[in-house]
């Protein structure tokens, strides 16, 4: 080890704990308007569904009309009849119910946050050695990476679009976008994922829907029998229309609910999501070489961990405040944008960044011209671990110089494309603002972008596979 | 010898980020989390092997602590359960408490051991509990730093 000339370095991180309320000079804005997923957000944050949220509001009517009526119009009559305890039990279950569905619906399911630009770039270098030298098509073999839990040998997927490794059993949503921790199945009822995080209110939901409607179909029909047994058969439903209703709501209710129960209670005690299910992952025959290796043996234990088990907390920090200087995550696949602009962004916001992942390439052009100057001072870079915003682009450049001669032409083409669109369908992978490459003639048109963002670049990239990848995503950018 | 102690502000800009080295996980005893003990070999001129490895250790077991199941963890869920979990609008969970443990033990760590290195954790709480990103950096004032080249050579 050299004796140690470095300098002392700041370690006030600024974690997603003790979120600092510094002064920014543009208004601090909030990572959810920022999420690159397909999701909506709601009360500033706190409330996080999928985008297509009508069936849930359907589940929701359903459940309270239904409810509603047998409190109106059947529970006078059965507390005065039989006992006070039945509306008392009811009121209990209905608000477990909507408890439960609105704990499901509005929490985090578990999102893996996409990787930062650095990341995505270590663990695509780490592919490209693994690969040796890449093969020269546009997509790569696709990317996967075993290991061995408990004696089973799993797949690890790459998720193209998050730029990941994806962890053992989470999955990709498309409909959400999003990498999901244990996923399980995207539910349309609650509006949401149904992941690691919200499993647990997801099942205690239907299990207890499933109480609920029981519940109400067996009281209504006791309800109609004895009011029929007063008044005769059709009288009885003329007193009480409402009966009638929540009697055809139940009954086609119950078979499903009812069933789901079941079968989400197979799920947990054998510890699998209904993905590896559908599937056929695992074979629950004992003595068979495919068995689940994250049972840990016995239904009672599976059910504890699966309804008891510690809850981890929400890893996309929906709340805390963007430092401006964060690297933020990778581009999403249909747009060049290195902030990933969920629709709700005006059209402004679009063509701003579009302009600003255009001057990224520009910068990234710039930064072989400008190899020779002494390292930049770090009034950009911010620490801890949050290194300048120049920093996540120029840190993925940049091939040596020596890109083909033909290439400025093209490039300076696809770049001037690039500039009116808003959004851009570059493929899934490669083609992000940094890994552009850095044709040299660009560097005089662009100069004035460039230098005040670079780059302590030197020596940073792995120049042969980037430049690989640059030379790539140059051809595809051409293509567009 | 090492430069006298600066002002933390102005030292902070004279560092400059050389590279990052990734910490991934390990998936060998199933979907807990947990990192991989193997030693980077960018690190290698940068802190001795046997610290690196404790602090990565101890994060393990900060993490395995966590997510325990056991007693105490089962309480926790069958109460939550029962207020139909409502009481986490009041309540931290444990594994809220640990992460705040651990938060603070890679603080403690960036100060006495890895700054004075050059070298910064981030939590991985901050990375989707995906990696441990450590960002290496270069001292700026000090001239023709050989470690430009090792920081560049050592991306691969």
């Amino acid at each position: 080890m050299k004796d140690c000339e470095y300098s002392q370095i700041s370690t006030h991180s600024s974690s997603p704990m003790e979120s600092p309320h510094k002064k920014k000079k543009i208004a601090a804005r909030r990572k959810w308007e920022v999420f690159p997923g397909r999701n909506k957000f709601f009360c500033n944050g706190r409330i996080m569904m999928a985008r297509q949220t009508g069936v849930f509001y359907l589940t929701l009517v359903l459940i309270l009309v239904t409810s509603g009526l047998f409190f109106a119009f059947d529970c006078p009559y059965l507390a005065v009849k039989i006992t006070p305890a039945i509306p008392a039990v009811a009121g209990i279950l209905f608000f477990f119910v909507m408890g439960t569905l609105l704990r499901t619906s509005f929490s985090d399911p578990g999102v893996l946050p996409r990787a930062t630009p650095d990341e995505a770039a270590d663990l695509e270098r780490q592919i490209d050695i693994a690969n040796g030298t890449s093969s020269g098509g546009y997509r790569p073999p696709p990317r996967t990476k075993e290991v061995i839990i408990n004696g089973q040998t799993v797949k690890l997927k790459y998720c193209f679009t998050c730029k990941i490794f994806r962890p053992p059993r989470a999955s990709h949503c498309s409909l959400c976008d999003n990498c999901v921790e244990r996923f399980d199945h995207h539910c349309p009822w609650v509006g949401n994922c149904v992941g690691k995080r919200n499993y647990r209110f997801f099942y205690m939901f239907i299990l207890s829907l499933s109480f609920l409607t029981v519940f109400i179909f067996a009281f209504v029909l006791t309800h109609v029998i004895l009011r029929s047994q007063q008044t005769g058969f059709l009288n009885a439903l003329k007193d009480s229309p409402a009966s009638v209703l929540e009697a055809v709501v139940c009954f086609f209710s119950v078979w499903s609910i009812v069933g789901l129960s079941g079968f989400h209670t197979y799920l947990i005690s054998s510890n699998q999501t209904t993905n590896e299910d559908i599937k056929g992952s695992w074979s629950n025959k004992r003595g068979k070489e495919n068995y689940n290796p994250y049972s840990y043996g016995n239904i009672f234990t599976n059910c504890c961990v699966a309804l008891c088990g510690p809850i981890s907390p929400s890893l996309i920090d929906r709340r805390g405040y963007i430092q401006p200087d964060t690297p933020q995550p990778a581009a999403p696949s249909n747009s060049i944008t290195m902030y990933g602009a969920t629709q709700s962004q005006s059209d402004m916001c679009d063509q701003d960044q579009c302009i600003q992942s255009t001057k990224f390439v520009l910068q990234a052009a710039a930064t072989p011209l400008l190899q020779s100057e002494p390292s930049l001072t770090s009034d950009e870079l911010h620490l801890p671990g949050k290194p300048g915003l120049g920093t996540p682009c120029a840190s993925l450049t940049l091939g040596p110089p020596t890109p083909p001669a033909s290439m400025p032409n093209l490039a300076e083409a696809a770049l001037a494309d690039m500039m009116p669109r808003k959004d851009e369908h570059m493929g899934h992978q490669f083609l992000t603002p940094d890994e552009a490459p850095s044709p040299p003639r660009l560097l005089a048109a662009g100069s004035p972008l460039a230098h005040s963002r670079t780059m302590h670049v030197l020596g940073l990239a792995s120049q042969d596979s980037l430049h690989e990848d640059s030379v790539r995503g140059l051809v595809k950018l051409s293509s567009v | 010898m090492s430069p006298q102690v600066h002002n933390l502000q102005e030292l902070r800009r004279s560092a400059s980020l050389a590279t990052k080295v990734f910490i991934q996980r390990d998936y060998s005893d199933g979907t807990i989390c947990q990192f991989q003990t193997k030693f980077p070999p960018e690190l290698d001129s940068r802190i001795e092997r046997q610290l690196f490895e404790e602090t990565v250790k101890t994060l393990n077991g900060f993490y395995a602590e966590a997510e325990k199941i056991g007693g105490s963890s089962y309480l926790e869920g069958c109460l939550a359960c029962a207020t139909a979990y409502f009481i986490f609008l009041c309540m931290e969970t444990h594994y809220e408490k640990v992460l705040k443990k651990i938060s603070r033990y890679i603080q403690e760590q960036n100060e006495k051991i890895f700054a004075p290195r050059g070298l910064l954790l981030t939590d991985p709480v901050e990375r989707g509990m995906r990696v441990i990103e450590i960002s290496i950096y270069e001292d700026r004032c000090s001239s023709g730093s050989s470690s430009g080249g090792g920081g560049g050579a050592g991306a691969r």
